[in-house]
């Protein structure tokens, strides 16, 4: 298919999740339930993949300042941008992608292959509303969190190793990460983490939503929802920094 | 009672369905007959309004649905029940929960008499104390039995079945065809079911429609079968040593 007539296929399945739900109540529900799903179920991984990389970024950014004229306190005033900035926002994204991504398109995916959605459809149940904006929605609500978490992790995870290995002390530490505090660092990322939410749920929605075949397109379907989730993260990565930051 | 008249549809070059026509009757098991890829399936999905004809009338009891919008076709839609070929029960839900389902999103029935209602159904089915199963738990038998209560729990006019006894045992066959005859008498539904098992033509076919690469070749009941001399009709039905045998005792 063109890449015109994707693009317009896409638009017309994202104008389809905004309209009105068969019920509200039911609606609500499914939210509630993706938000567990996709949300709640992923926070230990970005809390335990946080805390570590916050660690190595410390001890990078250490290893870079021994026996410069730099203060210690610069490894903590390093490791929260690091951190703030790049790594929480994006990386968690873009690993979020593979987990979540993954895990939408193979759904809706087998749902396809398996008529469950046509069963939708001929109950006269619009299946874009029903089953993908309850995604959507729980991810662009509840990404935010999960970033604001790994934000911590990572601080705290940069925090142990920093002072554990020697390289600075928790005064210092601490001082850095207050040090040159601009607030709407935060609001920038925030905003990255809103649309990227919505990047891996629309996309991996997508292709799962039109998959045609059986088991192997599924598989397919998977790995492009990735693909093309990741690549749009990143391409949206520079054009919202270009935009927010310069 | 659903008519269709000069139905034709193509997926690009290739037409499927060239020129059917016929009329399915209330009260009455309508059969769609032919072989694999004979554009049964194309013919069940334009009924149902999954895919739009090039040409032709599709009319439900007066209403005509061919260049409507999903959203005209919403109300039709409640009052269609359809089972697929691999029953397309969902998933993340239980057996309660899949029959449930319709009666959630479309009436306004308390808790309690969608619960009633839900049983109601089961129990029409033969299926008792399976309401916590997950479709992963039950057999394939049981599986279409639950997608024929999900099927009439919102008291459709309209009953569509995709090949309902495919991979099941003849003895499992038999009782879902015996099912979806007494519950169509019984609700007076119009009920259309495609299929290429014969031990289902012979026992349920009380309207017949045989189609041959798109075309309507010939329609009758299950009794003129045996007396038909279409050509066609002969070489799908007595293909096997057993009908061949049948044949020639009844001849």
């Amino acid at each position: 298919m063109g890449l015109i007539a994707s693009l317009g296929k896409f638009l017309i399945f994202i104008a389809d999740v905004f309209r009105k739900p068969e019920r509200r109540s039911v609606m609500y529900k499914l939210v509630i339930k993706e938000i567990y799903e996709l949300g709640f179920k992923s926070l230990l991984f970005v809390v335990f993949v946080s805390l570590f990389v916050g660690a190595v970024v410390t001890l990078q950014t250490a290893a870079n300042m021994q026996g410069s004229w730099m203060p210690s306190y610069l490894i903590g005033y390093a490791t929260r941008d690091a951190i703030l900035l790049e790594f929480s926002p994006t990386i968690i994204s873009l690993l979020l992608a593979g987990k979540i991504g993954s895990n939408i398109a193979s759904s809706l995916g087998t749902m396809r292959v398996t008529e469950q959605i046509d069963a939708l459809e001929v109950m006269g149940i619009n299946p874009v509303t029903y089953l993908v904006r309850p995604k959507i929605f729980a991810l662009m609500f509840f990404n935010p969190l999960l970033i604001c978490l790994s934000m911590f992790g990572g601080v705290i995870g940069g925090w142990i190793a920093g002072t554990m290995s020697g390289e600075c002390t928790s005064a210092e530490f601490i001082t850095g990460i207050q040090y040159a505090f601009i607030p709407f660092k935060a609001v920038y990322a925030i905003i990255k983490t809103i649309l990227f939410a919505f990047i891996i749920a629309s996309i991996s929605s997508f292709h799962g939503f039109y998959t045609e075949g059986g088991a192997l397109e599924v598989g397919r379907s998977s790995t492009r929802a990735v693909v093309f989730s990741s690549v749009f993260i990143i391409v949206s990565n520079y054009i919202l920094t270009q935009l927010l930051l310069n | 009672m659903i008519e269709i008249k000069n139905i034709i549809k193509s997926f690009g070059s290739k037409e499927v369905l060239k020129d059917v026509s016929f009329t399915f009757e209330k009260g009455k098991t309508n059969l769609v007959i032919g072989q694999s890829g004979s554009g049964k399936t194309v013919l069940l999905k334009c009924l149902l309004g999954l895919h739009e004809p090039e040409s032709g009338f599709i009319v439900f009891d007066g209403m005509g649905i061919v260049g409507k919008s999903n959203k005209n076709l919403k109300g039709l839609r409640r009052e269609i029940g359809m089972v697929f070929q691999g029953g397309a029960l969902f998933d993340s839900m239980n057996v309660e929960q899949n029959v449930l389902f319709p009666l959630q999103m479309f009436s306004k029935m308390s808790k309690e008499e969608m619960l009633q209602r839900v049983n109601f159904c089961l129990k029409r089915v033969n299926l008792e104390n399976v309401n916590h199963l997950f479709p992963s738990e039950i057999s394939g038998g049981m599986k279409k039995r639950v997608a024929i209560a999900r099927a009439i729990v919102l008291n459709p006019k309209y009953l569509f079945c995709d090949e309902p006894n495919s991979g099941l045992d003849p003895y499992t066959a038999i009782l879902i065809d015996n099912l979806l005859q007494e519950i169509t008498h019984e609700y007076g539904m119009t009920t259309v079911i495609n299929t290429h098992d014969m031990n289902s033509v012979m026992e349920i076919g009380e309207k017949i429609l045989f189609i041959k690469e798109g075309k309507n070749v010939w329609e009758g009941t299950k009794s003129d079968i045996i007396t038909s001399d279409n050509q066609h009709l002969q070489d799908f039905v007595f293909s096997s040593e057993l009908f061949k045998t049948i044949k020639k005792i009844k001849s």
